[in-house]
């Protein structure tokens, strides 16, 4: 076991994770860090592991072995719901949005205050409240949409709802699975654009095929294969990898 | 941006005035004291119904076991009443004189020590709130904290049913078997058998109705009544947001409980017995039935559901008994099928348009007293 041994400046510390279904190791012994303010994209052809890394961290799978450390704090170990409050906030790859609430009220339920059944039967929609769901439906291009109902929502749009759901929880470590995906061409780009904004001042893992816009935003890119690193570094080091032009170009 | 902050929109201040008005006023006038008995009974399952709006049509929690919760506050009402109606005075023909008769019937010679404390009338009270309650936190902790949902639930609920009925029939001298709990006189010393009496009963019954209205309505407009809604669509969503599901189930499924309880008492006091045929599965089913027919989304809906389902049933039993279960059940499946929000569905999709249109018709007359009336509030 590794824990101890690391420097104690990293945000996110993944060491030794495995996770096995039925003898299956869809994460192989997996190790990386992240740090303060740093986008890390997770890159990698299908089945590599990618989208069961952010299940990991954010506890919706259990770990067969290894620990995530989030700022000192063990996440193996917590509920879903104790992991969001330590700060960690996650993004699925098919919209989530409540569709029977209207924006207004989904942007609100993701307000990080009375989250208990008895803080949420006093929870008063005051005027901090409206303030902070009125800015972040502006960031994200629903302003004059707060009284429609997400189902009404076109595709993008949904999408845009739940980052902003995930902004006003204000998470230091922000995950993101795969956030363009199935958009429009000018939707990708109000997307890009939202992003570069809402990831100042956090971390974000990111998990996109998108290669132009891993390029625009990356910090470091990880390369995954078959459920471990097949390389790390920033995009350009990544590109010229022998064994990632291998795994991508060789079948 | 408008978000309403009052209580009642327009169209459910329609509702509940409407529903006042028949429940207060016109139903005691033009019934005869044994129609409004039964009117009563009926209404006891607005209680369950109201419940299962809370945790079933909001929280997506469909519990095929109410009649359970009904059941235990009906007992524990039964077995004050009980109590106060096996007095020694009452009971000097039996071997052992002042207990229930039941359990002389059955050899006991003592009160067993569970049943003390309903010789006491405060206590009771508060049994009828506490001990449903309690019973619905260590199904639902047990439950949900395994993040059992859906039709698994609801199969256990079922299953809880049917061991709650064998149970109380299967235990005669503790709880008066399959009789039931019987021949009840006075609730503290006042005759509860009077016409009197049941007419006092059924305006007591309608406040707490319509106390348990507000109170539902007010779970309903919280942060809370949004949560359900929320968890019922994406429940790893409310999950990730920080939220921990289970206590929120765990509390729908509690509310619902204490009111199927409260109904259950009241139920006691209006009929006068409680028995294991208000408990099991059919019963339980039933409650679910009326609900749905009233519109599982509305709690006025659920209300008027346990009216007219009850009322259709008494009278189409009486003239073709037979038949009647077979029409329940088609019944339901109609409204599954065609009306997934039942009559409050009907209401809101049918009748409100045209209700809306003809006072949007009418505001638009200038020099109409209403128009400024009606106006203002709309903000």
């Amino acid at each position: 076991m590794l824990i101890g041994h690391q420097p104690k400046d990293f945000l996110l510390a993944v060491s030794g994770l495995t996770v096995s279904f039925d003898g299956f190791k869809a994460v192989n012994d997996l190790s990386f860090y992240v740090e303060d303010n740093e986008i890390r994209v997770i890159i990698g052809p299908n089945g590599a592991g990618k989208t069961t890394v952010l299940d990991l961290i954010c506890g919706k799978t259990k770990a067969t072995s290894g620990s995530i450390q989030f700022r000192g704090q063990e996440l193996t170990k917590l509920r879903e719901n104790e992991i969001v409050q330590a700060g960690v906030g996650r993004k699925f790859q098919t919209p989530s949005v409540f569709e029977d609430l209207t924006v207004f009220e989904n942007l609100e339920i993701s307000f990080p205050r009375g989250r208990t059944v008895f803080g949420s039967l006093t929870f008063q929609r005051d005027a901090a409240v409206k303030e902070r769901v009125e800015e972040v439906a502006e960031m994200i291009f629903l302003k004059d949409r707060l009284d429609t109902y997400a189902d009404q929502l076109s595709h993008g749009q949904k999408q845009w709802l739940e980052i902003g759901m995930l902004l006003i929880q204000d998470p230091d470590l922000l995950m993101l699975d795969e956030p363009v995906a199935g958009m429009s061409v000018s939707e990708r780009a109000k997307t890009a654009e939202l992003l570069n904004r809402i990831i100042k001042g956090r971390s974000v893992l990111v998990i996109e095929h998108d290669m132009k816009f891993v390029e625009d935003i990356a910090h470091k890119v990880t390369v995954l294969h078959q459920g471990q690193i097949l390389s790390e570094g920033t995009m350009e080091h990544v590109k010229n990898d022998p064994k990632v032009i291998e795994v991508y170009l060789g079948h | 941006m408008i978000i309403n902050s009052r209580f009642f929109n327009r169209s459910e201040l329609i509702g509940f005035l409407t529903l006042a008005l028949l429940l207060f006023v016109i139903l005691p006038l033009s019934l005869d004291i044994f129609r409004l008995n039964l009117v009563a009974k009926y209404l006891t399952y607005a209680f369950v119904g109201i419940g299962l709006v809370l945790c079933w049509g909001y929280g997506g929690i469909l519990s095929l076991g109410q009649g359970v919760f009904f059941g235990l506050g009906g007992y524990c009402m039964a077995m004050y009443l009980k109590l106060e109606a096996s007095s020694v005075a009452n009971t000097k023909i039996q071997s052992t004189p002042g207990i229930p008769d039941f359990m002389d019937w059955n050899q006991l010679t003592q009160l067993p020590f569970f049943w003390k404390p309903f010789h006491s009338f405060p206590i009771t009270l508060v049994a009828i709130i506490l001990v449903p309650g309690i019973f619905a936190f260590i199904i639902g902790a047990a439950m949900f904290k395994r993040r059992v949902g859906g039709v698994y639930f609801a199969i256990i609920t079922q299953a809880i049913a049917a061991i709650m009925t064998i149970l109380i029939v299967g235990q005669q001298g503790y709880t008066g078997g399959i009789n039931g709990i019987t021949d009840l006189r006075t609730l503290h010393g006042w005759d509860i058998r009077t016409d009197h009496a049941k007419f006092i009963l059924y305006f007591v019954e309608v406040v707490l109705l319509f106390a348990c209205i507000i109170a539902a309505q007010f779970i309903r407009l919280t942060k809370l009544g949004r949560i359900l809604v929320a968890m019922r669509e994406q429940e790893d969503r409310v999950r990730f947001s920080g939220y921990s599901v289970a206590n929120f189930k765990i509390f729908a499924f509690c509310a619902a409980a204490i009111f199927a309880a409260i109904g259950g008492a009241m139920f006691t006091l209006e009929v006068g017995f409680m028995s294991p045929s208000f408990v099991g599965i059919v019963p339980s089913i039933e409650m679910v039935i009326y609900t749905a027919v009233g519109g599982r989304m509305s709690i006025f809906g659920a209300v008027w559901g346990s009216l007219l389902v009850n009322f259709a049933k008494t009278s189409l039993s009486e003239s073709f008994p037979q038949l009647w279960l077979f029409g329940l059940g088609a019944l339901f499946i109609a409204v599954v099928l065609a009306f997934p929000n039942g009559l409050s569905g009907i209401w809101q999709d049918y009748v409100q348009p045209h209700i809306d249109r003809l006072l949007a018709s009418r505001k638009a007359k200038p020099g109409n007293g209403f128009s400024v009336a009606d106006g203002a509030p709309a903000e």
